[in-house]
């Protein structure tokens, strides 16, 4: 993609975020959908390009009462919305179509209209993995960490220390569910639930959906609102099965989705003022963190308990508060894209002081799936 | 047996020979035949994931490795109600491919649970149909 020629024009969340036992996942969907049109002055008629997951493109475009000439259902968990962006740049730069709506909803917490978590049996995963016991994502994404723990002397306060930090950016946002300051200590005594990882190192389970509205650069100027440019994009995936992740201490997905991000937008981690990585449990930041490049191997640790990614550090990072203290619908990515444009527009309840240059680093499955988008304040 | 409700692998065509290697007491890997290959590989598929030649063959790992990593999950899936909390793992095989598995006759903790302790494949009959491999510490020596 070319650095600037693409720009999010509207981005919006869903009216209420946290419990809403009272819409489906659908709901979500277009109430999120319905908030970025009016976010950018446009109607579900101007939309000609629809790209989503958890539902089909083909439901959310009926749904809206939408005609595409261009879909996109790429589904490779969290993550998926960083790569919506990306082949919605590629499209609008190929003339496939011209303005993108990108969905999310997800009724995590109160499962209305929800589907379920079936592992087929004569899958891989089926045959290799659930036969052992494990109970979704807070007894198998967490797998890997007790190996980079041993490798890099990584202690249990360090990563403790990073559901401390952001709670106390989740605390400077209204909308984050978990705003009470907690320590060290009180996040090694939270409940056990997967040792090493206690409740307070695994994310919120809650309900919500956000969207995104993009088009070419050359017409961002025509939208009421302050355009956020895309400057650089990068994806990649390795496996779907986290016991044959090829290193357990560091993502090959995040890597080559990092290392494309960056060469593309032609940066170099000293301009990054702001950054997101998905934080779907208390090592992710620290694998983010190394693996995109923004500190050495093993240090991340050692990084945020110094403080560096918390408010007024060098490196903000995750400024909502995270999927830890903000809000998880299950596939976090949309959340964090939107902060990333808060930020960008300068609105963010947090708002990091003249931000231009925003990472946001999305993780999809269990280290299964990487996305990763630059964006900026102004076009390059 | 009281498991059934546990989920347990339903085989494939290409995943058949690792069920009956187990059945057979045999933890079976395969290898490329490929001299310039030679990789040893897991999860079965009928061809080389280093070089894609189909030019494959099963063979009895020593069923030994090494403890690379794990969670103790306290919030039993199905099935596992009776065994909470129990480790879930995943075991570095002398022949080099990793799998997850589960770790018996140890006890289910931190101290009892070093990485890189030696393991050894045990076969655990989980129905009249399938028998599942699962590790314990390694006896004798190495």
């Amino acid at each position: 993609m070319k650095p600037g020629s693409i720009a999010i024009v509207g981005a919006a969340e869903t009216t209420e975020l946290g419990l809403i036992p009272d819409v489906s996942q659908i709901g979500l969907h277009a109430d999120a959908a319905l908030n970025a049109l009016a976010d950018c002055g446009l109607s579900p008629k101007d939309i000609d390009g629809v790209a989503t997951a958890g539902e089909s493109p083909t439901a959310i475009a009926h749904y809206l009462g939408i005609t595409p000439t261009w879909v996109d259902g790429t589904a490779v968990g969290g993550c998926s919305f960083m790569l919506h962006v990306r082949h919605a740049a590629a499209a609008i730069n190929e003339g496939l179509c011209t303005t993108v709506l990108i969905t999310h909803g997800e009724s995590g917490r109160s499962r209305v209209g929800a589907g379920g978590w079936n592992v087929a049996r004569q899958s891989l995963q089926g045959q290799f993995e659930a036969p052992y016991g494990p109970m979704g994502p807070p007894s198998t994404f967490t797998i890997p960490v007790l190996r980079y723990m041993k490798e890099f002397g990584l202690t249990h306060e360090q990563l403790a220390m990073v559901a401390v930090v952001q709670r106390e950016w989740a605390a400077k946002n209204p909308r984050a569910t978990m705003k009470d300051p907690i320590t060290v200590e009180d996040v090694l005594n939270s409940r056990m639930i997967a040792y090493p990882f206690r409740l307070l190192q695994c994310c919120l389970v809650t309900d919500g959906g956000g969207a995104l509205i993009v088009t070419s650069a050359d017409r961002a100027r025509d939208f009421p609102t302050k355009p956020v440019y895309v400057i650089g994009t990068g994806e990649s995936v390795e496996t779907p099965m986290i016991s044959q992740m090829e290193d357990f201490t560091t993502s090959k997905a995040f890597r080559v989705s990092g290392k494309k991000a960056f060469e593309e937008a032609g940066i170099s981690h000293d301009d990054v003022d702001h950054l997101m990585i998905y934080d779907a449990f208390a090592h992710l930041p620290i694998y983010g963190l190394e693996d995109l490049g923004f500190v050495g191997r093993g240090e991340a640790g050692q990084f945020i308990w110094e403080g560096n990614t918390r408010p007024g550090g060098k490196l903000p990072l995750n400024t909502n508060g995270g999927g830890l203290s903000y809000m998880h619908s299950g596939m976090y990515g949309m959340y964090a894209l939107q902060e990333s444009v808060r930020q960008m527009r300068g609105i963010a309840p947090a708002q990091v002081p003249d931000a231009k240059i925003s990472v946001c680093h999305g993780v999809g499955g269990m280290f299964g799936a990487s996305g990763t988008i630059i964006m900026a304040n102004e076009r390059p | 047996m009281a498991e059934t409700r546990k989920i347990l692998p339903a085989p494939t065509p290409e995943t058949q020979a690792f069920w009956d290697g187990m059945k057979a007491g045999e933890l079976r890997l395969q290898r490329c035949l490929d001299p310039h290959c030679a990789h040893v590989y897991f999860p079965p598929r009928p061809f080389c994931p280093g070089c894609g030649s189909r030019q494959v063959e099963w063979f009895a790992s020593s069923g030994r490795g090494t403890l690379y990593s794990y969670v103790i999950n306290e919030r039993p899936a199905p099935g596992f109600e009776a065994e909470a909390p129990y480790a879930i793992a995943v075991v570095q095989l002398d022949e080099g491919p990793r799998m997850m598995t589960n770790l018996v006759d140890v006890e289910q903790t931190p101290e009892a649970l070093q990485l890189d302790m030696p393991l050894e494949v045990t076969f655990v009959e989980a129905s009249s149909e399938v028998t599942l491999p699962k590790f314990r510490p390694a006896g004798g020596a190495r």
